[in-house]
């Protein structure tokens, strides 16, 4: 199977300051793949450079087999996001931003994708609501219903239930996996709750100063670096990463 | 170049213009100020002393071009600042939209609303000074191919400015027919500018124009020249915004700009 994504030697670096160093990797069509990191790690900066908002220094990002720097539009066609410092409009309704996210992203049957997409994210009292005025939980539900109405065939989610209550979250966490289930498509999935992570992700990969220090399955990775869970294994590598390098 | 997309980009703006009636009234109340005062500024002319000069004709008229052009220019810029405010950069530029697409959504907004802003404005102005547009006769027609085709360039170039600088730089977008003005020769002859301004005024096409309408109103023809080398000048202009806006956005990809759009700059 071809990978949806493929990353490879990826580079950034704002003069002396390098932000990602060399990071390589992939997501399968049916994966969930968890990139994890202390703030300032380079998540942010390379799910940037996948959606082609950001230049990479070296290396190259491929979708479904696309450059995104030849051909960022063909490659972001079947792509999507979310993420908490990008919401939709908030003085447009939510049907007025999923019809035009849905126009840019060429989604068929418009109008039916966006009544079952709306319901889908229990949006239907905030059809014809602005954005605006909806709680952020709400919001946020509004920005997954845009990133996943061209079902994309790979999903960028940045930290996607930040402002969820714990039984939205767990909802919206039971839908995303289903949507990766049925191979409709990969996602690449950031996040700082480390339960969350540890029950969605299928294949974790720990960022830190811009490069890739572990990776593995997030259920086996603790106990493999002696580490009680998940959140252990991220505080090791957030305060002490050169001890888990020489491992 | 797929026109959904471009539809796309033109429908969010209705929706705005839809939402809000602020955004609706300012299509027309500084156009309407200006009918106004230059309407009964030329009436006042009209009546002094033993006047021949049709002043509607060189003065309203003229305005109301110069209005059409401006607005042309501002509506372009104003869908760019939607954008902006909205903080909107990132689902917009990580969508599979084409700069070229967002663009021409921009234009085509900018387009619909300086026609109906035109409309209302010769509707204003006929009502109130029974002045028609078609006093310059077909000229008209190349008049407003020009204006419209600058407008369209200098709101490209406005639009680049906001996103080179950042936000606060749309304070240096809004005076820039102001700026221009005094070298196209709005409602004076060229020939009575400093020679540098002249030589200014040569470079931009609404000079083309405006000497057109006084030649007219003077009893002469707009020479086909005129308009051609007004013309030629536009589409180059037009190129030429294209191109800047092109090397701010590469730019803004490299530095991270668009990522961060917020931060106004990334230095």
């Amino acid at each position: 199977m071809n990978p949806v994504l493929e990353v490879a030697g990826l580079k950034k670096s704002y003069g002396k300051t390098v932000a990602v160093d060399g990071v390589s990797f992939a997501v399968q069509p049916n994966e969930i793949v968890g990139l994890l990191g202390p703030n300032g790690a380079g998540k942010t900066t390379t799910i940037d450079m996948i959606l082609g908002v950001l230049a990479p220094s070296g290396g190259m990002v491929r979708i479904e087999g696309k450059d995104v720097a030849k051909k960022r539009s063909e490659a972001l066609q079947s792509t999507n996001f979310a993420a908490v410092y990008a919401q939709v409009p908030g003085n447009m309704t939510v049907f007025q931003n999923l019809k035009i996210f849905g126009l840019i992203y060429e989604v068929p049957n418009l109008r039916a994708r966006i009544e079952d997409i709306i319901r889908e994210f229990d949006l239907v009292p905030f059809h014809n609501t602005r954005c605006g005025v909806l709680s952020s939980g709400e919001q946020t539900r509004v920005s997954l219903a845009k990133a996943m109405l061209n079902k994309p065939h790979l999903l960028l989610l940045d930290e996607p239930t930040a402002s969820l209550d714990p039984s939205t979250a767990q909802i919206i966490r039971r839908k995303i996996k289903e949507y990766a289930k049925s191979g409709a498509g990969g996602i690449l999935w950031t996040s700082h709750n480390m339960h969350e992570v540890a029950e969605v992700c299928d294949r974790v990969l720990f960022l830190s100063h811009g490069k890739i220090l572990l990776e593995g399955d997030p259920k086996m990775l603790p106990q493999k670096h002696g580490k009680k869970d998940l959140e252990e294994l991220f505080i090791a590598v957030a305060r002490e990463p050169l001890t888990l390098e020489l491992e | 170049m797929k026109p959904i997309r471009i539809y796309a980009i033109f429908l969010r703006q209705i929706y705005l213009l839809r939402g809000n009636l602020t955004r609706f009234f300012q299509m027309f109340i500084w156009i309407t100020v200006d009918i106004l005062l230059w309407g009964f500024i030329s009436k006042y002319f009209t009546g002094v002393g033993n006047a021949h000069m049709n002043f509607f004709a060189v003065l309203l008229g003229a305005i109301l071009l110069w209005d059409f052009f401006g607005r042309m220019m501002q509506s372009i810029a104003t869908a760019f600042f939607e954008d902006v405010w909205a903080r909107n950069f990132l689902n917009i530029f990580a969508s599979p939209i084409l700069i070229s697409e967002y663009l021409t959504g921009l234009v085509l907004t900018g387009v619909v609303t300086s026609l109906v802003a035109f409309v209302v404005m010769l509707f204003l102005a006929g009502v109130v000074f029974g002045f028609s547009i078609l006093v310059y006769g077909f000229a008209v027609i190349p008049f407003l191919i020009i204006l419209f085709l600058f407008g369209i360039a200098l709101g490209i170039v406005g639009v680049s400015i906001v996103l080179r600088l950042g936000p606060p730089a749309e304070w240096f977008v809004w005076p820039i027919p102001a700026v221009i003005s005094p070298f196209v020769g709005v409602i004076y002859p060229l020939s009575i500018l400093p020679h540098w301004m002249q030589f200014v005024g040569h470079l931009l096409p609404p000079s083309y124009v405006f000497e057109g309408v006084r030649a007219i109103v003077a009893g002469g023809t707009f020479s086909g020249s005129a308009f051609a080398i007004g013309l030629c000048l536009s589409l180059m202009y037009i190129a030429l915004a294209y191109f800047i806006f092109l090397a701010v956005y590469r730019k803004a990809i490299r530095t991270g700009l668009i990522a961060r759009y917020s931060a106004e700059s990334v230095n």
